[in-house]
């Protein structure tokens, strides 16, 4: 092992005494440092604008938010699936009202089934279950379903918009876009 | 049918229709529970019952022999079902039929070998591994060999297993349709299971975290230094017996529960039960406010949120606050003594953060209690 011999600066500056030789002097290790750091910095910045930059599509293939769904006359009262498939919405008619809920169970999010026989909307995830005014009363949901803006077009139709919701918790079911009065 | 004659078919009819009864989480999960308390005492009393049943004997060769046996039987007296069929043989299912075997063969291979180790100590000699330790052998081609060995076994049964049993392909996702039931993969469903008695906010982030960082704050709680590099269980009884409760009894129970006894509607059905879509069981839940103001005090709902939600409080409060203490005093005064005020305290409250877990599910059962606090409003409900 007596043939290694310790590494000889090639340096003519015979000033760094300090630093043992083959190290780093402060000013270059600060150098080199902010080289390294700022290209780090400029490729994960530069994957992170990727990144957010594909969080905002240029398309979105949504289905449209806002449907027209006949007229009240058409619903008898009960739960109407007509809408379920293509919306996920339900149109329930009772004796002095129609309103929307929203097919999306409050607990996390699966999308419930109408069981006629038993009048009740039932989760097949964890079990929940709702009435068919949309109250929930069993199993682990712990809000209504939502309810949703209803209003009647000037020609007389029904208009659905699913971006405004009410909440049964909140009150806001006496709200008049929630339900259509008949 | 007709492979059995009449008066055993009658017999068998009626076992099932037993077994489904006993099913019901209800009657199940205390069976389970008992089961538990008496293989792996956590307290003197059913160690008493353990000593007295001799259930040590389970971990030797014949009690293997015996476990492996009525599991088998068992296994094979309800493939003579159509219903055990459909839902056992589904390929989806097939792992965790086989995870329930493996579970308890490997419990058995480490009690067995723990059993062997405790039995060489109290005779004064060294434990099994303690010869291993000394001996050395080959990385390569010792170690190597056998795992290539491995590797070609796990390709083999993997492609066998791929082409027997084709994974199920269903039609493409829609959001308007779920699928009844909607299952998780399997090693999810002690996940969904807790959540049909929690919030999604607690099931699906509190709870998981806190399984995670109580798993990792094992070996800083549990300072025993005995049965490192070997396998024991007297020198590690209180570690094994608390480990076995959360493994056994809220994992992999929960698991077999999701995989096996839930059907449509997440509703619960027997092993040897029709899973019927119209299956009525009536589940109306109420919150705990609403016993203590509607049907106690029998008034209207107080409408400050706080006020309402103040029994709920409490609970928590006396739940996580006093029982540590209480604790503390009784039933684990020397692991109190004997680990100190930061590791108790840290072990009792993932302990009882656990606990809760069970006595959630009691309260559903006994009470149809659903939220101890329900705070719909800011989607806060405990």
């Amino acid at each position: 092992m007596a043939d290694i011999k310790p590494p000889v600066s090639n340096t003519l500056d015979t000033n760094s005494t300090s630093n043992p030789p083959g190290d780093m002097d402060r000013r270059s290790f600060i150098k080199w440092s902010l080289v390294g750091w700022g290209a780090f910095v400029a490729v994960i910045g530069g994957y992170g604008s990727m990144v957010g930059r594909f969080l905002f599509p240029n398309v979105l293939f949504e289905p449209v938010q806002t449907f027209r769904a006949g007229t009240p006359y058409e619903y008898e009262i009960g739960v109407s699936e007509r809408f379920k498939e293509k919306y996920g919405v339900w149109i329930v008619r009772e004796k002095e009202k129609i309103f929307a809920l929203l097919a999306v169970c409050t607990h996390l999010g699966c999308t419930p089934n109408y069981l006629p026989a038993d009048h009740k909307f039932k989760c097949p995830c964890h079990g929940s279950g709702f009435y068919t005014n949309g109250i929930n009363f069993e199993g682990p949901a712990p809000r209504s379903l939502e309810r949703l803006k209803i209003t009647l077009a000037d020609d007389g139709e029904i208009v659905v918009d699913k971006t405004i919701r009410f909440h049964y918790e909140k009150g806001e079911w006496s709200n008049q876009d929630s339900f259509i009065p008949v | 049918m007709e492979a059995f004659p009449v008066p055993l078919k009658i017999i068998m009819e009626a076992v099932k229709h037993f077994i489904n009864a006993i099913a019901s989480p209800k009657i199940l999960f205390n069976i389970v529970f008992l089961f538990y308390l008496i293989v792996f005492p956590p307290f003197k009393f059913f160690q008493r019952i353990h000593d007295a049943l001799g259930i040590d004997r389970l971990w030797t060769k014949r009690g293997g022999i015996f476990i492996f046996s009525l599991m088998f039987l068992a296994f094979a007296f309800g493939l003579t079902d159509a219903n055990f069929r459909l839902i056992v043989l589904k390929p989806d299912n097939v792992p965790i039929v086989a995870l329930l075997f493996l579970v308890v063969f490997f419990l058995w291979f480490a009690m067995t070998q723990a059993k062997e180790n405790d039995e060489a100590i109290a005779k004064g000699d060294k434990p099994k591994e303690y010869a291993d330790s000394r001996e050395k052998v080959l990385v390569f081609p010792d170690l190597v060999y056998i795992e290539f060995l491995c590797l070609i076994f796990v390709a083999v049964l993997l492609a066998v297993w791929a082409i027997g049993l084709p994974a199920p392909l269903e039609q493409p996702a829609n959001p308007t349709v779920s699928p009844n039931p909607s299952k998780a993969p399997w090693y999810f469903l002690g996940l969904q299971e807790m959540l049909v008695y929690f919030d999604p906010w607690i099931a699906g982030v509190v709870l998981p975290t806190a399984i995670l960082l109580g798993l990792m704050c094992i070996p800083y709680i549990d300072k025993n230094r005995k049965g490192l590099g070997y396998y024991t269980y007297q020198d590690r009884k209180m570690a094994i017996n608390t480990f076995m409760f959360f493994w056994l009894v809220l994992w992999m129970f929960l698991i077999f529960i999701g995989t096996f006894l839930r059907g449509p509607n997440w509703s619960f059905f027997g092993p040897f039960e029709y899973w019927d879509h119209n299956k009525l069981e009536v589940l109306n839940n109420i919150n705990l406010s609403q016993y203590v103001f509607m049907i106690w005090l029998k008034q209207g709902m107080p409408s400050n949120i706080l006020l309402r939600e103040a029994p709920g409080f409490l609970v928590l409060a006396v739940y996580f606050g006093l029982l540590p203490a209480i604790f503390a005093k009784t039933i684990f005064k020397d692991l109190y003594q004997r680990i100190g005020g930061i590791r108790y305290s840290i072990f009792v409250v993932f302990l009882l953060m656990a606990l809760a877990l069970p006595i959630k599910m009691y309260l559903r059962w006994l009470f149809n209690i659903k939220y101890i606090i329900a705070i719909p409003e800011f989607f806060f409900n405990i």
